[in-house]
């Protein structure tokens, strides 16, 4: 049962590495002016939510099995990309809004967060790897 | 003379005059001969001492006008300096410069201008006149102020006779107190000649620079390293240290008395018809007796033009030091002995500017060379035109599409003649600008006083005049007496050490005095507060981009972004890109030459490395030179790709090749949506809409392409086929707003030469069509869905007229304002929108090239938070008309009239983008205004207007340790009315300092003030305004404590600001009080957002009166001081504080809040005024709404009048005035912008000195 949970939090986890590194992506190619704010906001934004639930996800998941340092570690992240999306004003167009973007360094904080999130979602991999062959050695 | 006389057009007279008065000599010659020559050439033989002296001083500029005229031999020496200085600067920014340089080209040939640009010849005029003009009222202004003061003495021993003598010249021309002036300058140009100049290298040419040199020298520091060219000039910089002090006398003196003087010297030289003339008459204004000018009869006109070429000067005190010398040279020549050194001045002046300007080395140098440059110079804009191919490939596919300028100022500039500046351009510039110029003019002077000049020796700025230093001296002419006064002093005095210049190396610039504020009772200025104006050395000053289209909070940019922290002060860049200009340089080159790797357009800040390359001012690649730019189709010379138009103007316009396009230039479109339901119908809008439209349609922008149609819409949408055809106009109505859908695409939008009739038709009906509707609803949301759907196969501009909330379909909104709460003092809510309906709807049509212009006509709350969106990102604007009724509130329904006026015919550009480059090491990172920043420093302006104005924050990213000067262009991409793709190009260059001293010297404070003030508005919508309210204190108690700790080593229990800060604090407590940011005190949420709209897209001018309005005691008005414009005699007040105090009962004063007039009459106040200027008569019988003045044949009235009409003319919004009565219901609304007193709710200007000084004791 435990290697279920670790296996499906690892595909998971490997969707949010690709949705990380897409997000980077897009950013930095609004960064070199590949593509404008407009159509990079709503590439983004289409991606918030799947990213929310996610991760929303293989928390609840690991609360659910016990696994309480792995809740832990998730928590904190988890709870960010909900108040992040929570915390939209009611004029913008999404957590990522094109005529605000390239305003007060959001752009580079946009890119600041994608990064972290790339490198804990990692982090994150290696352990249900870990935790995954433990388990399937342990059945 | 002649030439000016013989031009119709003033511009083209002014234009010539500059050039005679220049460079040419024998074109000069001729022209002087006429008129002036006399006096003048009298002046320039007695003159030479003068001339010396003329550097500093304007007089000088009378005197060596003189001298250029009547010789040719010195126009040669002069033209090197105009040439490249002048000729293409001439125009906008440096009307000294221009004066001197103008002549060059001016004489060079009415052709090159036209060539050139038809723009830059108009400059050239319009400088020129300006200048005169100025000059002349400055003139006469000095000596009304003079006489005032103190420094009196001094004014008497220069008009003392041994002055006048060579003065008489002048003096009888009718400019007895310039003359007196330039006597003044002329004495301590003696001693200057004699001194000074061994300081520098000696006797060279670079003696003779120094003076040039000291021109320069203010530059001096600046002058970099950087560029190669300046290495000539850099030898100097020994030089210089002293010199910038002498600068700073001179300039000071100087520009005390250039400012006033310039207006002179450039008369003078370029004018001296002109001038002589318009002096006449000005000076005769002013009530010289003396002056009683015979020449300037003619002169109305050319003052006219004078006037806005001056306020497109005024930055240029340099110019005006650099025209100085030229003069100088010139007058040496003709001495004949003298000649030759001033020759070699001239050149040395020629290669300084070569290198400075060109960086180039020597190729430039010679100075006849040069000028014959200037004049093909002019020619090869023209000839550039000619050329095609677009060698300069570029232009990134996206990139910018400027659209052409519309009507007015193109014109003239297409038209090769060019020749008369402002007429074309237009019907709106032409009143407006000249107003305009006459403001500016003073500005400008004072600007240097403060400024550049901050050396000043303490003395005297502390004798003189206190204030200013900082501020301008206010106003030109008035205050100038002031500056001149303690300049003249200094001058005297000093003159004789200045020749040493030893002064100059005084420690302290004034804009660094410091001030204890809270000792220090009346702290704003006489006269309007002038920008300061960047340090630099005098060409590059004389290039510099004038600061009514671009200005840097920070003129002194500091290294790095720890300094920049460490003064605690906001760096940005605020701009008026496509305001009208009354001259502009449009080049027709089919190879634009740009930049290989960043994409600046070359400005007159690169350097060349030799005659084939340049380098980038903004990321230091070498590019090369095309063949194209070699040539210069203006003097038809090869080889001097320096003295191209485009890198003798910081200002200048391109007309695009089909590389910047993305599909073939839009028509004019224009769509008007119409709210008709019962509450429009109720408030009457249409009528006026309509009639307003009736009689402006043939001057809609645009050409036979031109494109209309009209919607209307209640709780369905009304679309009007108007097709070429029809026997009347067809109303379809759709009523299925779901699911909006056009019911026939192609016959909504119509030609409107060819359904005229119908279109006619159609507004006469209109406002009767709908006067029995019972539909309350608005379906605002989809009416606005199918006028994107009509929009956006071309793109154009959609006026929205709403009227009320909109309570149907898409994009339907609540009611979110609680009046309870509207004054509250802790949370304002709802400041953002509510939905985002409108800002993807404007982002759609931002993407299809159509911008939505809002005007809200409403009674009540209607969210305007949220309906703004449709304009802000859509770069339209926004207009407001609170409980507007067209019965019931007739000022609201005039102002509404006069608005659709100026917006239905002011100039527009279309499909535009503007893109803002800086130089390596500063980056952009926050944008302010109505526009999509489509990429990094890509702004998407759908449409562009003369009335919209931007702002950027900055960031030092990289130190700026390498280099010493760092600049700013803006390039703004767009369709023209007339189906032009043009490229509107402004190049800003600011010295890097690494003092935080320095850093101080350089505020600007007025461009701090806005640009903080759009930043408070970010923090109040995406914070709260109580942080926004924090926010702004803490900016004013940070920088102050940060001066107070590092820079001032005074004593700490007071409040000390550097003389560039001191109105700092006075201004953030304005911002307080305004109604954007104020609480306490009831405000409707609606006005409170809109007044942040305007914060964030209105131009400085307009924004600072927003923020802090202009006091004038009315009730004793006289022409001292005064100035003219367009043949009226505009009388120039003081500036009064904002407070209760200075109300007199006995008194009436009028307050100009940019969008508003209040005139209070005081209980006691003289029943002669009420019965001249109101036509009541006495106070108790003046009505409680009163919105105009009566025309009234007195004397007092005509002088109210003439000075309402001015202060009115060239506003985006046409104020309303309100005669408010003391005592009467209406006066609270003009106390509330007495900001300087305490209210329920706020601090008093004391009070709240009180409160920051004690935060900073923290």
């Amino acid at each position: 049962m435990e290697a279920v949970v670790f296996v499906f939090s690892l595909l998971d986890c490997c969707a949010l590495i690709f949705l990380s590194v897409y997000f980077i992506i897009t950013l930095s190619d609004l960064e070199c002016d590949y593509i404008n704010a407009r159509s990079c906001c709503s590439k983004l934004n289409k991606w918030v939510i799947p990213e929310l639930i996610g991760h929303t996800v293989i928390t609840v998941l690991m609360l659910v099995s016990l696994h309480w340092f792995i809740f832990l570690l998730n928590l904190p992240a988890a709870t960010w990309n909900i108040y992040r999306f929570i915390m939209v004003p009611s004029g913008n167009m999404g957590v990522f809004d094109p005529t605000e973007i390239h305003n007060r360094g959001q752009l580079k904080s946009h890119m600041k967060e994608a990064m972290i999130k790339l490198g804990f979602h990692l982090l994150c991999f290696f352990m249900y790897l870990y935790s995954m062959i433990l388990a399937l050695i342990n059945d | 003379m002649s030439a000016p006389a013989e031009s119709p057009h003033p511009a083209a007279s002014a234009r010539i005059p500059p050039k005679l008065g220049g460079a040419s000599a024998s074109g000069a010659a001729a022209p002087a001969g006429p008129g002036p020559a006399p006096h003048q050439q009298n002046g320039p033989a007695q003159n030479q001492m003068q001339i010396p002296s003329g550097y500093g001083l304007h007089p000088q500029n009378y005197i060596a006008p003189s001298g250029h005229y009547p010789q040719g031999p010195g126009k040669m020496t002069s033209l090197p300096l105009d040439s490249q200085c002048g000729d293409y600067y001439s125009g906008l920014y440096t009307v000294p410069t221009q004066n001197m340089v103008t002549p060059n080209t001016a004489n060079q040939q009415p052709g090159a201008q036209q060539m050139y640009g038809r723009g830059p010849p108009a400059p050239h005029i319009v400088g020129s006149t300006p200048g005169s003009f100025q000059g002349a009222t400055s003139s006469t202004s000095h000596l009304h102020t003079s006489a005032s003061q103190p420094y009196s003495p001094f004014v008497n021993h220069y008009s003392s006779p041994a002055m006048y003598p060579a003065n008489s010249s002048v003096a009888s021309q009718g400019f007895p107190s310039t003359c007196g002036h330039y006597a003044m300058s002329t004495v301590s140009n003696a001693a200057y000649p004699s001194v000074s100049y061994p300081s520098l290298p000696a006797g060279d040419p670079y003696g003779q620079q120094m003076f040039t040199s000291q021109n320069a020298p203010t530059v001096g520091p600046v002058r970099e390293d950087s560029f190669p060219g300046h290495s000539t000039a850099i030898s100097h910089p020994a030089h210089l240290p002293p010199p910038p002090s002498h600068q700073y006398h001179q300039q000071q003196g100087l520009s005390g008395c250039n400012t006033l003087s310039w207006s002179a010297s450039g008369l003078p030289s370029a004018q001296d018809n002109l001038t002589r003339n318009h002096t006449g008459s000005l000076a005769t204004p002013n009530s010289n007796p003396t002056n009683t000018v015979s020449d300037s009869l003619s002169c109305p006109v050319m003052q006219n033009v004078q006037p806005l070429k001056s306020s497109p000067v005024v930055s240029t005190v340099l110019g005006a030091s650099s025209t100085r010398v030229p003069p100088a040279a010139n007058r040496p020549v003709e001495p004949v002995a003298s000649v030759t050194q001033p020759s070699e001045l001239l050149q040395q002046k020629g290669m300084q500017y070569g290198d400075y300007v060109n960086n180039q080395a020597s190729s430039a140098p010679t100075p006849l060379s040069s000028t014959s440059d200037d004049e093909e110079e002019e020619e090869e804009d023209e000839e550039a035109g000619v050329d095609s191919s677009s060698t300069t490939s570029s232009a990134s596919p996206m990139p910018n599409s400027y659209d052409a300028l519309e009507g007015g100022s193109y014109p003239d500039m297409l038209s090769s003649s060019a020749s008369s500046p402002a007429p074309d351009p237009a019907p709106e510039p032409d009143p407006a600008p000249a107003p305009a110029p006459s403001a500016p003019q003073p500005s400008k002077m004072a600007k240097p006083f403060g400024y550049g000049y901050p050396t000043l020796q303490p003395g005297y700025q502390n004798a003189t005049a206190p204030l200013n230093s900082g501020v301008p001296p206010s106003s030109p002419v008035y205050s100038g007496f002031q500056p001149y006064a303690q300049q003249y002093p200094g001058m005297n005095q000093l003159s004789s050490s200045l020749g040493g210049l030893s002064l100059q190396s005084s420690p302290q610039p004034e804009s660094l005095r410091p001030v204890n504020l809270t000792q220090e009772r009346n702290i704003l200025p006489m006269t309007p507060v002038w920008p300061p104006v960047p340090n630099l050395n005098l060409d590059l000053k004389k290039l510099n981009c004038s600061p009514d289209s671009f200005r840097c909070t920070l003129t002194n940019i500091p290294q790095t972004q720890a300094l920049l922290n460490k003064a605690k002060l906001p760096l940005g860049l605020l701009l008026h890109p496509f305001r009208d200009l009354t001259q502009l340089p449009v080049i027709t080159s089919n190879t634009i030459v740009r930049c290989r790797s960043c994409r600046t357009y070359i400005n007159p800040f690169v350097s060349f490395i030799d005659q084939r390359r340049w380098k980038c001012n903004l990321c230091y690649r070498v590019n090369d030179v095309p063949e194209e730019f070699m040539y210069n189709p203006v003097t038809r010379s090869y080889g001097e790709p320096h003295k191209r138009p485009e890198v003798q103007n910081s200002t200048v316009e391109f007309i695009a090749s089909s590389d910047y396009m993305l599909r073939p230039p839009q028509p004019a479109v224009y769509l008007f949506v119409l709210d008709v339901s019962h509450n429009a119908v109720e408030a009457g809008y249409l009528t006026i809409l309509c009639q307003s439209l009736l009689e402006n349609l043939d001057k809609l922008p645009g050409d036979s392409r031109t494109r209309i149609g009209f919607m209307t819409f209640d709780s369905t949408i009304h679309f009007y086929n108007l097709q070429e055809g029809l026997s009347q106009p067809q109303m379809l109505i759709v009523s299925d707003i779901d699911d909006v859908f056009l019911p026939t695409p192609d016959s909504l939008l119509v030609n409107l030469y060819e359904s005229k009739e119908l279109i006619k038709d159609l507004l006469t009906a209109l406002p009767n069509m709908f006067t029995n509707t019972r539909e309350t609803h608005s379906a605002l949301g989809p009416a606005l869905q199918a006028a994107f759907k009509l929009m956006s196969p071309t793109g154009g501009r959609v006026s929205v007229f709403q009227t009320q909330l909109p309570s149907l379909g898409a994009g339907l909104l609540q009611s979110r304002e609680d009046p309870n709460q509207r004054s509250s003092t802790k949370v304002v809510q709802h400041l953002g929108p509510a939905t985002d309906f409108y800002k993807k709807l404007a982002l759609d049509c931002s993407g299809q090239q159509t911008a939505v212009d809002l005007f809200l006509l409403s009674s009540q709350y209607s969210d305007l938070a949220s309906l703004a969106c449709m304009s802000k990102y859509s770069a339209g604007c926004i207009y407001y008309y609170p409980s507007f009724h067209f019965t019931h509130n007739p000022s609201q329904a005039e102002k509404l009239q006069k608005d659709l006026k100026r917006y239905l015919t002011r100039k527009i550009g279309f499909e535009a983008v503007m893109r803002i480059r800086c130089t390596k090491g500063l980056s952009m990172h926050t944008f302010h205004g109505n526009f999509f920043v489509r990429s990094t420093d890509l702004l998407s302006l759908a449409n562009i207007n003369p009335d919209a104005g931007f702002a950027v924050q900055l960031s030092i990213e990289e130190n700026l340790t390498d280099t010493s000067l760092v600049c700013f262009q803006t390039a703004l991409l767009y369709t023209s009315s007339k189906g032009e793709r043009r490229i509107r190009v402004h190049t800003l260059c600011l010295p890097v300092v690494s003092s935080l001293a320095d850093v101080y010297a350089g505020v600007d404070v007025q461009a701090a003030i806005c640009l903080l003030a759009n930043m408070a508005v970010d923090r109040s919508i995406s914070s709260s305004l109580s942080d926004a309210r924090d926010a702004l204190v803490n900016a004013v108690v940070d920088s102050l404590s940060a001066y107070g700790s590092t820079v001032s080593n005074l004593q700490h229990s007071a409040l000390i600001a550097p003389s560039s800060l001191k109105l700092f604090p006075l201004y953030v407590l304005a911002l307080l009080k305004q109604k954007a940011f104020r609480t306490g005190t009831s405000t409707r949420l609606d006005d409170r957002v809109y007044a942040m709209c305007q914060i964030k897209c209105q131009p400085l001018v307009h924004l600072m009166k927003m923020i802090h309005p202009n006091l004038y005691r009315i009730d004793r008005l006289t022409d001292e001081g005064a100035i003219h414009v367009n043949d009226r005699v505009v009388p120039q007040p003081p500036l009064q504080k904002l407070s209760a105090e200075k109300l007199t009962r006995e008194g009436a004063f009028l307050m100009d809040c940019g969008s508003v007039f209040y005139i209070w009459i005081g209980k006691s106040c003289d029943n002669n005024f009420i019965e001249d200027v109101l036509g009541y008569p006495n106070f108790a019988s003046i009505p409680q709404k009163m919105t105009h003045l009566p025309e009234l044949d007195t004397l007092s009235s005509e002088r109210a009048r003439s000075f309402i009409t001015w202060l009115r003319d060239n506003r985006p919004l046409s104020p309303i005035l309100h005669v408010v009565k003391d005592e009467s219901p209406a006066k609270t609304e003009f106390f509330q912008h007495l900001i300087e007193d305490r209210t329920e709710a706020a601090f008093s200007y004391y009070e709240f000195l009180l409160h920051i000084q004690q935060q900073i004791c923290k």
